[in-house]
């Protein structure tokens, strides 16, 4: 069956610089809320994530959430993280994803239950990413689930995942991008960019190994609101802030302004990284904020292909 | 091993309530070894039931029973006499003795003394981490000896997460990570090439997913069993 293929494949494809950004679902029914931020992203990004009840908080499923942004005009990725859901459970949804016209999708572990507000629940983890990555692979290119039976009409997902340049032990994690890549993960947003000099090492690695030009890997930054904010993203585990920014924040007078001023610094070093194809924006808490800072780095307007 | 640990007393005083002839049964495995549900701590537990009763000026009596084996016939049948000589059987072994003697003794009110923890071992005196998940089906020929589904917070196949720091785990400083260990073991070994193989997709059936599970030797006969 041939099927358009999504505004962010496309992109990509074309060899254009590509810009996502996030939305996290509210942690209601309210679909206003996520309509309205996705006008506010319209024409300033060419697909934006949304989350998957992200840091474990119970928030307005992805796939509901995709769905009212897609109808506000924004293509979505759809992320899924693979600690709620069993394997029937998570290829349903792929189905019931892809006929309501999501198109992008966006396969990751997910943080652990204990970070959220459902600290008792069971932690699924029935397959990981990477099985999952190759299981859509394997679904959508010949038409089988899991279980080996026949998927008539499969999806047809542009199929991503993550990658942290920042996590231990640099070397196997090297080792999972490969495995993503080789699972099918065709684009790979990686972990925020603070760390300038270890993501430029990471890089070199990922060149050696040729992986850039087996996928599309997009750096992804982080945009902080305030000194407290910063220090939060500095304590994640996982991540690499060096000192000099949280001293920047302290320093700065009108620290949204410099938050945003980091932001689109970092976003003009990361893009002349080589084998870098796009920025992925985060941020979490200041949504509002991202059109800013892409118009202030100069992709606006978004090319159309 | 299987390592317990014992309920707060004050949990155990509370489950109590009503019984005057009270029979504390301990189990000489496990639950010794790791120090919560042997004699020793059987005849602590006495103490502390016989100290709240004497403060709350409540009659009981409390005994112990020391059983050598709490999931055996064998090694009960001989106490038999002294372990239903009360009106409630508090049982310090793990999971398993208490719905053995439980299922046992059909009218017997045998109530938990412990929490059953998990498959483990000691890995300092007196600190005790899991290392078992009792799936089924034995993976760790592919990870060096270091088993990612009792071991990884995430059970993981293919780690390591991207929350693993520091070799430790993102959820606790306490927990090492899995994915760590087994990246440390498996260079040590020379094999680091296997860690680019992906992990298909596991049968969760023999683990407890597929219902509880059981275990017949058809071959095993009265012989074998040395009786």
């Amino acid at each position: 069956m041939e099927t358009e293929k999504s505004n962010l494949q496309k992109m990509l494809e074309a060899g254009e610089f590509a810009i996502t950004a996030e939305i996290g679902p509210p942690m209601s029914a309210d679909g206003e809320t996520v309509r309205e931020k996705a006008r506010e992203l319209k024409g300033n990004v060419d697909a934006v994530n949304v989350t998957d009840n992200q840091t474990s908080i119970v928030r307005m499923s992805s796939i509901g959430a995709s769905c009212l942004a897609q109808s506000e005009g924004v293509e979505c990725v759809m992320q899924m993280v693979m600690r709620d859901r069993n394997r029937i459970a998570l290829q349903s949804d792929l189905l019931g994803a892809w006929a309501m016209g999501l198109k992008n999708l966006l396969v990751l572990s997910g943080d652990h239950q204990s970070f959220g507000n459902h600290p008792g629940s069971k932690n699924v983890y029935d397959v990981d990413s990477i099985q999952f990555l190759q299981a859509v692979t394997n679904l959508q290119e010949n038409g089988v689930f899991i279980g080996g039976s026949k998927c008539k009409a499969p999806p047809h997902f542009f199929l991503g995942s993550t990658t942290n340049p920042f996590a231990d032990p640099e070397p196997l994690q090297l080792i999972r991008l490969e495995k993503k890549i080789n699972a099918g993960a065709k684009f790979i947003q990686t972990q925020c960019v603070y760390d300038l000099e270890r993501f430029e090492r990471f890089m070199e690695k990922v060149r050696e190994r040729g992986l850039h030009e087996r996928a599309y890997i997009m750096a992804g930054i982080f945009v902080n609101k305030s000194l407290k904010s910063i220090q939060m993203t500095q304590q994640v585990a996982g991540m690499s802030v060096p000192d000099s920014y949280v001293k920047r924040f302290e320093e700065a007078e009108d620290k949204q302004a410099e938050g945003v001023e980091i932001a689109v610094e970092l976003v003009k070093k990361l893009r002349t990284v080589k084998g870098i194809k796009g920025i992925h924006i985060m941020a979490v808490g200041w949504e509002e904020i991202v059109s800013t800072v892409i118009r202030q780095a100069g992709f606006l307007p978004r090319p159309v292909v | 091993m299987i390592v317990a640990e014992q309920k707060p007393i004050d949990e155990l005083i509370r489950s109590l309530e009503g019984f005057k002839k009270i029979v504390i049964a301990s189990c000489g495995t496990c639950v010794t070894v790791c120090m919560s549900g042997g004699e020793k701590e059987a005849l602590a537990v006495q103490g502390l039931l016989e100290a709240n009763a004497k403060e709350k000026g409540q009659d009981i009596s409390v005994s112990v029973v020391d059983l050598k084996r709490q999931c055996d016939d064998e090694f009960i049948d001989d106490l038999e006499a002294e372990l239903l000589d009360g009106d409630v059987v508090l049982s310090m072994a793990c999971g398993v003795g208490v719905q053995f003697l439980a299922g046992k003794y059909a009218d017997k009110v045998v109530l938990p003394g412990l929490n059953t923890t998990f498959y483990g071992a000691a890995k300092e005196l007196g600190y005790w981490t899991e290392l078992c998940a009792g799936c089924g089906n034995c993976l760790l020929e592919r990870t060096g000896g270091i088993c990612p589904i009792a071991r990884c917070s995430k059970s993981i196949f293919n780690g390591p997460c991207g929350g693993s720091q520091n070799a430790k785990c993102e959820i606790d400083s306490e927990i090492d990570c899995a994915w760590q260990l087994i990246y440390d073991k498996l260079t040590a070994m020379g094999r680091l090439d296997t860690l680019l193989e992906i992990h298909e997709i596991r049968d969760w059936s023999t683990s407890r997913d597929g219902g509880p599970r059981h275990l017949r030797k058809d071959d095993v006969n009265l012989d074998d069993a040395g009786k």
